[in-house]
């Protein structure tokens, strides 16, 4: 029981200690504000600025989960495809993977072309960045289903759909769930660098600005915002995983669920 | 044998895996079940028991040679069939009445009926499970079970559709030796209730002559029926008919037919693994 509860506590103690190290690192090196600023000037710049970091903030969010859900889709679909077929795998997984690799930062220019300035790149940016992982997920879980049981589903005649929707994406969920909360981190990063590239709105751009304004402590909250959002939407879809996927687990609380 | 009453007829069957077919896994394969027979196929590992199961059942189509079933070529799955193996392979998602009763969402004409009468389904899943000693266990996860209780609820699920041919692979084969005799005695009383042909795989000999009506024994890679044995022993048959003279008589010689296979081969192939 005790050692639960200093379980649970060590992430905070954590982070407290970094703030601690940091502050008293940038008081002992006096080291100058536009270089690294304090915790406590950037906690500072965080009330006094509340207002349009909350607005940029919403806006980065929103284009995130917009991002994101879209992401979820089509990784979804596109997993289910990959992963029932060994023909579709054969064929796109290099494809995906080749995808994947190139840098989303070069992309953006090109979105800012088609779509103009703003909301439509972020989001765009931050469904590239997201959606590879859930893909590849959902169709690890359907590619490795055990051979002996695509047997004694196919001895009772099971139509490709039977075998995806009673078996693949039932199989398929815990591997879907562990990749949300990584796949939701790197949507945040999708939509900020978007954002700093190329909009008027976000975090991103926030960021931008006031590096250029060399506000310095403010670039630095832009950052902990960010990391707060992230952490918040991970922590978010964890939970949900443990929910859906309890029997992965072995939960034995599940026992009294429906 | 009437041609009536064969329900499964293999003749000349061939198949090769692998890259232009380098491993023959059977050849010359020649085996006939009649309908509600209780078949038993033994031989050493690897020899394509397995590979037997899938044939017959339509899983995998032959090189070489015709296999008919209810005097009908097989060219894909038949729907008739359950299986288990020694894998118990439940979903681990699924309580254990809803594992069993995945067969009756699949089959027709059981899955147009399904959601309708869902209730009256699960009614009989749960008898089914009753038979085999897991009636308290309807709403567990398969691993809140042990290895045994799985495969009796494998077991479950090859049988809750009520398949005219039951094919069970090896399925005692990771049991300890206890559980594994009290499956028999849970097969054999399920078949004393409801006819239904069935093919056992297994490399217990013991364990096919005390289910089978007729035991066949296949030779090495590639396999093929080297011999056939009819067991005369009535049903039911008990644990203390195994320490009959009659009974160990049998299973000794089906023991030396798989020895004289398993030398031939290890000359042949050039190493002892026949002495072992
Ligand atoms: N899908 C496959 N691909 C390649 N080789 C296979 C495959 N299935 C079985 N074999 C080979 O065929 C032979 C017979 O296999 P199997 O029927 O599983 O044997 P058994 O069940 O009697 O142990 C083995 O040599 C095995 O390696
Ligand atoms: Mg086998």
């Amino acid at each position: 029981m005790r050692t639960e509860i200093i379980e649970r506590a060590m992430p905070w103690i954590a982070v407290v200690l970094l703030f601690v190290v940091w502050e008293i690192a940038c008081t002992v090196f006096a080291v100058p504000e536009f270089i690294l600023p304090k915790p406590s000037q950037v906690a500072r710049v965080l009330v006094t600025s509340a207002g349009p970091i909350w607005f940029h903030a919403r806006e980065t969010l929103i284009t995130t989960l917009i991002g994101f859900g879209v992401s979820i889709g089509v990784g979804v679909l596109l997993g289910v495809a990959v992963g029932s077929s060994r023909l579709a795998y054969r064929s796109f997984y290099p494809m995906l993977v080749g995808f994947n690799s190139v840098p989303k930062v070069a992309i953006v220019p090109v979105l800012v072309v088609w779509f103009g300035i703003g909301f439509l790149p972020a989001v765009i940016t931050a469904f590239l960045m997201s959606f590879f992982p859930i893909a590849v997920n959902v169709a690890t879980g359907l590619a490795t289903v055990e051979p002996e049981l695509e047997d004694v589903l196919r001895s009772l005649g099971a139509k490709k759909r039977d075998f995806i929707l009673k078996v693949g994406l039932p199989r398929a969920m815990p591997y879907f769930f562990a990749s949300l909360k990584v796949a939701v981190t790197l949507a945040f990063v999708g939509s900020v660098i978007s954002e700093s590239i190329a909009s008027e709105k976000g975090i991103g751009t926030m960021m931008v600005q006031a590096s250029a304004d060399f506000r310095i402590p403010l670039v630095f909250a832009g950052l902990l915002v960010t990391a707060a959002m992230g952490i918040g939407m991970y922590a978010i879809f964890a939970a949900i995983e443990r929910r859906m996927t309890g029997w992965a687990t072995r939960r034995m609380d599940l026992e009294g669920m429906d | 044998m009437q041609a009536s009453e064969t329900l499964v007829d293999m003749r000349g069957v061939r198949l090769a895996f692998g890259r232009r077919n380098v491993t023959v896994a059977v050849e010359n394969l020649d085996l006939a079940v009649r309908k509600d027979e209780f078949v038993a196929v033994v031989g050493p590992s690897g020899c394509g028991k397995s590979t037997l199961m899938k044939l017959m059942t339509g899983l995998v189509m032959p090189n070489a040679g015709t296999i008919a079933v209810n005097g009908q070529t097989v060219t894909g799955p038949l729907s008739f069939v359950g299986m288990a193996f020694q894998n118990p392979t439940l979903l681990p998602w699924r309580r254990t009445l809803a594992n069993v009763m995945l067969p009756l969402e699949i089959v027709e004409p059981h899955r147009r009926r399904f959601r309708r009468e869902r209730a009256a389904y699960a009614e009989q899943a749960r008898a089914l499970l009753k038979t085999v000693g897991l009636g308290g266990f309807a709403d567990k996860y398969p691993w809140q079970l042990s290895g045994g209780m799985q495969q009796r609820a494998s077991l479950c699920r090859a049988l809750i559709h009520g398949p005219s041919l039951l094919m069970l692979d090896e399925p005692f084969g990771a049991l300890d030796a206890f559980t594994r005799e009290e499956l028999w005695d849970v097969l054999q009383a399920i078949r004393a209730r409801r006819a239904f042909t069935t093919v056992l795989v297994t490399h217990d000999l013991r364990e096919a002559v005390y289910l089978a009506d007729t035991v066949h024994v296949m030779s090495a890679r590639p396999g093929r029926i080297i011999a056939s044995y009819t067991v005369p022993f009535r049903r039911p048959r008990t644990l203390k008919s195994t320490f009959e003279p009659a009974f160990a008589d049998l299973v000794q010689r089906i023991r030396d037919d798989i020895h004289t296979e398993r030398e031939a081969d290890a000359v042949a192939v050039g190493d002892d693994e026949g002495a072992a």
